[in-house]
């Protein structure tokens, strides 16, 4: 027997209005640690996956919808570009270096991103396997991709039209697995990596096979051997066309090409400090392109998911408060049947002292388990949202990793805990029990 | 002697002060304690347990003049040498029997008594592990002693401790105390109000208001 097993009997002698209360201490709790574990990831995320890129640079449309989907992935490009103005931009002293993107295909939800070898470089990337795209139609994975669809070196597949599941498949050429990357816990490890010329070519079929859907050679095509399928495409196209399939992707920079060609955005670096000021000015007003900073950008969202953000902390707060005040009014009012069972614990050795901590222990311990429960749901809550929600950028969210901050959650709900019993256990101290035991 | 009261006077605030007659007690004897309602029983009793400090005179138990010790000392004094049987049984509903008597072991921080075997003596170890809401009035007025016993104690104070009982149950209370407090060499001091009390403990003394 010691205080802390009289305290914990006590507890569990009112186990509805104990475990109310360290129900609603735990809700609060939970909001906290969920937008806690957000906030450290999301930032650190958002930080990490545009790292190195100082301005981007797609078609007309808001500045955050090509962010989004030319960083992060996450929403829908804002169009095309010609690749003639690209490379003009290219030319401008300000400019460091261009990495182009052509976005738009994907494979069982997993966005296909058209680029060069620049783009592995800019987030130092790492191959678990195989090596990078040498020619058209081969692809990179990233680790989550490889793990999720099963996909090793040489498996082929076929991408889909638009950035999500479910549109029509570019059914006409394969694409094959190349290399399979490392996990580095960014924005890389959920995207198919390839040549532009991979993404120009895919569309390019689609193009043809509409043009000559009459020709009955041409639709009796199917994809089960790609061979077959490039033949097709030579006997109608002419030789050139089957050498382009086999011929090296550019490495660096935009590919060599005579058509008229688009892609979706660029990813720029500055040269120098200078650019910051004039490039996106002179980008936006001089050309039709639009450019954007990937900084500002987020922090404008931020800043208007911030309003809902401090919502959920108020509300937080409240169901902490809450919680504090109904282990106040728990304590108070069990203090009040109990204050014969303090005098008989007087009269039997126990010390004034002794019974101030006993209640303290009990307020202590009721807060204590609401923020061990509270933690564990709020972690709970994050892997539901984050296992529910597949491809979006919550996914990339870790539940189970535990923050130093959580520690300040249990530091804060013992904090509760005491202020809640200082009321209650003085009035234990002050019990006279003389007067007590003989009241009744 | 065990127990020695002296001149001892106590007043509650605002009223009078009552003027307690001297007595001395030894190990192994019992005392009655009789006076009517509101005579200042009760009072006595809290005086003789320490709970309450009188005005004047004082009480030495087994050498020590309870009015010098203080505070914690004090209920660490108590919980050693003085083992209380109250009027009603008011054990702690959220602790089991063995529990309510394990508390008195740890809050006296004294070995005391082998718990099983005591509440073999008293009749009622096949209630160890119940709960102290289950029990009859009569077996949870045997547990109550039997927490005012785990410590061995030196002395042995029971305020009125059969008025809830029936002659029956009263006879075996009162028989129960003086068996236990003899076993154990402790004085026994009895403060009630019950005629029935008198036929078994000849020594007492009287209260009176005055």
């Amino acid at each position: 027997m010691n205080l802390f097993k009289i305290s914990w009997k006590y507890l569990t002698f009112r186990p509805l209005s104990t475990g109310l209360n360290v129900f609603l201490l735990a809700l609060g709790l939970a909001i906290i640690t969920v937008l806690l574990l957000i906030q450290d990831q999301f930032e650190k995320k958002m930080n990490q996956d545009a790292a190195g890129i100082d301005l981007v640079v797609g078609a007309k449309g808001s500045p955050l919808q090509l962010i989004l989907s030319s960083v992060y992935h996450v929403d829908f490009p804002t169009g095309n570009i010609k690749m003639e103005d690209a490379q003009k931009l290219t030319r401008n002293r300000l400019v460091k270096k261009v990495i182009p993107l052509a976005l738009g295909d994907n494979y069982q939800g997993f966005r296909i991103v058209g680029t060069n070898h620049d783009y592995l470089e800019l987030y130092e990337v790492g191959f678990a396997e195989g090596k990078a795209w040498d020619v058209p139609f081969e692809v990179v994975l990233g680790a989550e991709i490889a793990g999720k669809l099963k996909l090793k070196l040489g498996d082929e597949f076929v991408s889909s039209h638009g950035i999500s599941e479910g549109s029509h498949d570019h059914d006409d050429h394969n694409f094959v697995v190349a290399g399979i990357l490392e996990p580095r816990g960014n924005v890389v490890d959920r995207l198919i990596l390839t040549s532009i010329e991979s993404v120009w070519y895919s569309h390019d079929e689609e193009g043809e096979e509409e043009e000559v859907a009459s020709a009955p050679d041409s639709v009796a095509v199917s994809s089960e051997d790609p061979i077959a399928e490039t033949h097709a495409d030579h006997a109608e196209e002419g030789h050139d066309d089957h050498a382009k399939f086999h011929a090296p992707v550019a490495k660096t920079g935009f590919p060599v090409t005579e058509q008229d060609r688009e892609v979706t955005t660029l990813l720029l670096q500055y040269r120098n400090p200078i650019a910051a000021v004039q490039l996106p000015r002179m980008i936006n007003s001089g050309t039709s392109m639009q450019a954007a900073s990937p900084s500002f950008e987020m922090s404008r969202l931020f800043e208007l998911l911030g309003v809902g953000i401090s919502l959920l902390q108020g509300l937080a707060l409240v169901l902490i408060g809450i919680a504090g005040l109904g282990i106040f009014i728990a304590l108070y009012n069990s203090l009040k049947e109990r204050k014969y069972d303090l005098a008989i614990l007087r009269a039997i050795g126990a010390s004034r002292g002794q019974l101030l901590v006993l209640i303290f222990l009990e307020g202590v311990m009721l807060t204590f388990l609401g923020a061990v429960l509270g933690i564990a749901l709020g972690h709970v809550f994050l892997w539901l949202l984050v296992t529910s929600g597949d491809q979006n950028i919550v996914s990339a969210i870790q539940p189970w990793i535990f923050l130093k901050e959580e520690l300040w959650i249990i530091g804060y709900a013992l904090g509760v805990g005491v202020m809640a019993s200082i009321i209650p256990a003085w009035s234990a101290y002050q019990t006279s029990i003389a007067k007590q035991l003989t009241k009744a | 002697m065990l127990v020695e009261v002296k001149s001892l006077q106590y007043a509650h605030p605002g009223q009078r002060s009552i003027v307690f007659p001297d007595f001395s007690l030894d190990s192994g004897e019992s005392l009655l304690i009789l006076g009517k309602s509101g005579s200042g029983k009760t009072t006595l009793l809290n005086l003789l347990a320490g709970l309450l400090r009188p005005n004047q005179g004082g009480v030495v138990l087994d050498g020590v003049r309870l009015s010098t010790i203080s505070g914690q000392k004090m209920d660490l004094f108590r919980g050693k040498n003085i083992g209380i049987v109250f009027q009603k049984p008011h054990l702690i509903a959220a602790l089991n029997v063995q529990q309510n008597l394990e508390l008195a072991h740890f809050f006296s921080k004294k070995k005391g008594q082998d718990i099983p075997q005591l509440l073999l003596d008293l009749g009622i170890s096949s209630k160890a592990k119940a709960a102290v809401m289950t029990l009859s009035e009569g077996e949870a007025q045997r547990v109550s002693i039997a927490r005012a016993l785990a410590n061995s104690p030196k002395l042995i104070l029971a305020d009125e401790p059969t008025s809830s009982l029936d002659d029956e149950n009263t006879e075996n209370v009162i028989a129960l105390l003086k068996s236990q407090a003899a076993k154990i060499g402790a004085a026994l001091i009895i403060v009630t109000h019950d005629q029935r009390v008198k036929n078994q403990v000849s020594n007492f003394i009287e209260v009176k208001a005055s």
